[in-house]
């Protein structure tokens, strides 16, 4: 068994396969940031307390802070940036909860809201869709991110409206 | 708020990763979800010299259930462990005490078995291990032994394994018959470090009678304890039962610690308040077990 300080991965980021070479210390935020120029991603505590820099890995939302980069060898990440749709005409589509995010006015300096917005896309996207979403599931959703602006009124109406419009397998 | 610098291994079987952990020596640590691991590399209170990484060690995913209890491997996420409802037939206390780990995110990746290595004082898994009277698995080069829980927690942060050891899987005991549970936590947000925490069972006998009441309590004390009830609430039917007397005996039993989110006064208040709500609760669910 090799004891490596650094390592070559290939991980599937927002549908497209990129191979980078990093030292094994780094973190995924890090790696997204840094050596793949994916800056949508954003950086707060940088230990597991904000939010801010959750991804998906293999759909499912994690920390990208709390997950070394080398340990996504082989996996797929999505990111804000792979949020949106394309729309087969050259543009993209809103996934619903930045519709909802716009709409509600959920976001002020915008630091969170990456963070809020995958977990929330995973979060929603897990729920039975069939039935109208509670006051319990929205608090689960967004508890685990912080944002220092909003006061978090909005955030949880946009929660609302997007779990509207994610409705019955509306949206993504 | 980057980890200093360490080697890097991940083993694909068990016995690779015991021989990677003996050659690279006292400084090599496991690492199974990292989720609090990951922050004290990040703030640099813990630097090891190499993470030997065991998520791609097959096997140690499973959650076995049976009816002595369920078998949690070393790679079960807490959310795989909530969302199991075979495991929480048979102890109701793994998808209550996980309900409270951290946030959706973060259950995603750690793993209790992790967790209860971690040996945080405020963590749920170390306290709901302790009152089920469970156990761990820990495999060595030279073997594998079951380890008491009594004899695993040594200290914050420290249990009794040392040297190249891998924590395979953790036991639960069933829940006994007629027996409840309830577990309750107060923390300053949703799914923040518990400020105080309690885990219950209660038994009665056929006439609905306490036999037995226990607790154990999160972030109170340095290692997981079981506080025995009982004496305060012994013989009693479920609508006659004290259950203010349990919590005024608890908080006598009690050695909490202030820090700056909770004095050590505070902390004894909740676990009386605490108390006396989850074993009235557990009281009305062991009645229809």
């Amino acid at each position: 068994m090799s004891v490596s300080t650094e390592r070559t991965i290939s991980v599937t980021v927002n549908g497209v396969s990129r191979e980078t070479t990093v030292p094994v210390r780094r973190l995924l935020s890090d790696a997204l940031r840094h050596d793949l120029q994916l800056t949508g991603t954003h950086v707060g505590c940088e230990h597991g307390v904000c939010g801010a820099c959750t991804v998906l890995v293999d759909g499912t939302p994690v920390r990208s802070c709390l997950v070394l980069a080398v340990q996504v060898d082989g996996k797929a990440v999505t990111t804000v940036e792979g949020l949106a749709r394309d729309d087969g005409r050259g543009g993209e589509v809103l996934h619903p909860v930045q519709e909802a995010f716009r709409e509600c006015h959920a976001l002020q300096c915008g630091f969170c809201t990456p963070g809020f917005l995958m977990t929330m896309a995973a979060g929603l996207e897990a729920r039975d869709r069939t039935t109208d979403i509670t006051e319990d599931e929205v608090d689960e959703i967004v508890g685990g991110n912080l944002c220092r602006c909003t006061g978090y009124a909005n955030i949880k109406k946009a929660c609302r409206h997007a779990a509207g419009l994610m409705k019955d397998g509306d949206g993504a | 708020m980057k980890p200093a610098p360490f080697g890097y291994a991940d083993p694909t079987s068990l016995s690779e990763a015991l021989t990677v952990l003996q050659s690279e020596g006292e400084g090599a640590k496991v690492m199974a979800g990292g989720q609090s691991l990951l922050p004290l590399l990040s703030m640099r209170l813990a630097s090891p010299t190499t993470l030997v990484d065991i998520n791609r060690v097959p096997d140690l995913d499973v959650v076995a259930v049976s009816d002595d209890g369920v078998r949690v491997g070393a790679l079960v996420r807490h959310a795989t462990l909530l969302h199991h409802a075979g495991a929480a037939a048979v102890q109701p206390l793994l998808a209550r005490a996980t309900a409270n780990v951290a946030h959706p995110a973060i259950r995603n990746r750690g793993t209790t078995v992790g967790s209860i290595a971690h040996a945080d004082p405020s963590g749920e898994m170390t306290s709901v291990l302790a009152l089920t009277g469970g156990s761990v698995t820990v495999a060595t080069p030279e073997g594998s032994s079951a380890v008491d829980w009594a004899d695993f927690f040594v200290g914050p942060l420290e249990t009794s394994v040392h040297g190249p050891a891998v924590v395979t899987e953790a036991f639960f005991p069933a829940l006994p018959a007629r027996t409840g549970t309830a577990f309750e936590e107060v923390s300053r947000r949703k799914g923040d470090y518990a400020v105080c925490g309690a885990g219950v069972t209660v038994t009665l006998d056929e006439s609905s009678r306490v036999v037995s009441a226990r607790a154990s309590y999160i972030s109170v004390g340095l290692v997981p304890e079981v506080h025995d009830l009982t004496e305060a609430v012994s013989g009693r039917t479920v609508d006659e039962a004290d259950w203010s007397a349990a919590g005024d005996l608890a908080r006598t039993l009690v050695d909490p610690d202030g820090d700056l989110h909770a004095s050590a006064d505070y902390r004894r208040l909740l676990v009386g308040v605490l108390t006396e709500r989850t074993l009235a609760r557990a009281a009305q669910e062991a009645q229809n077990r």
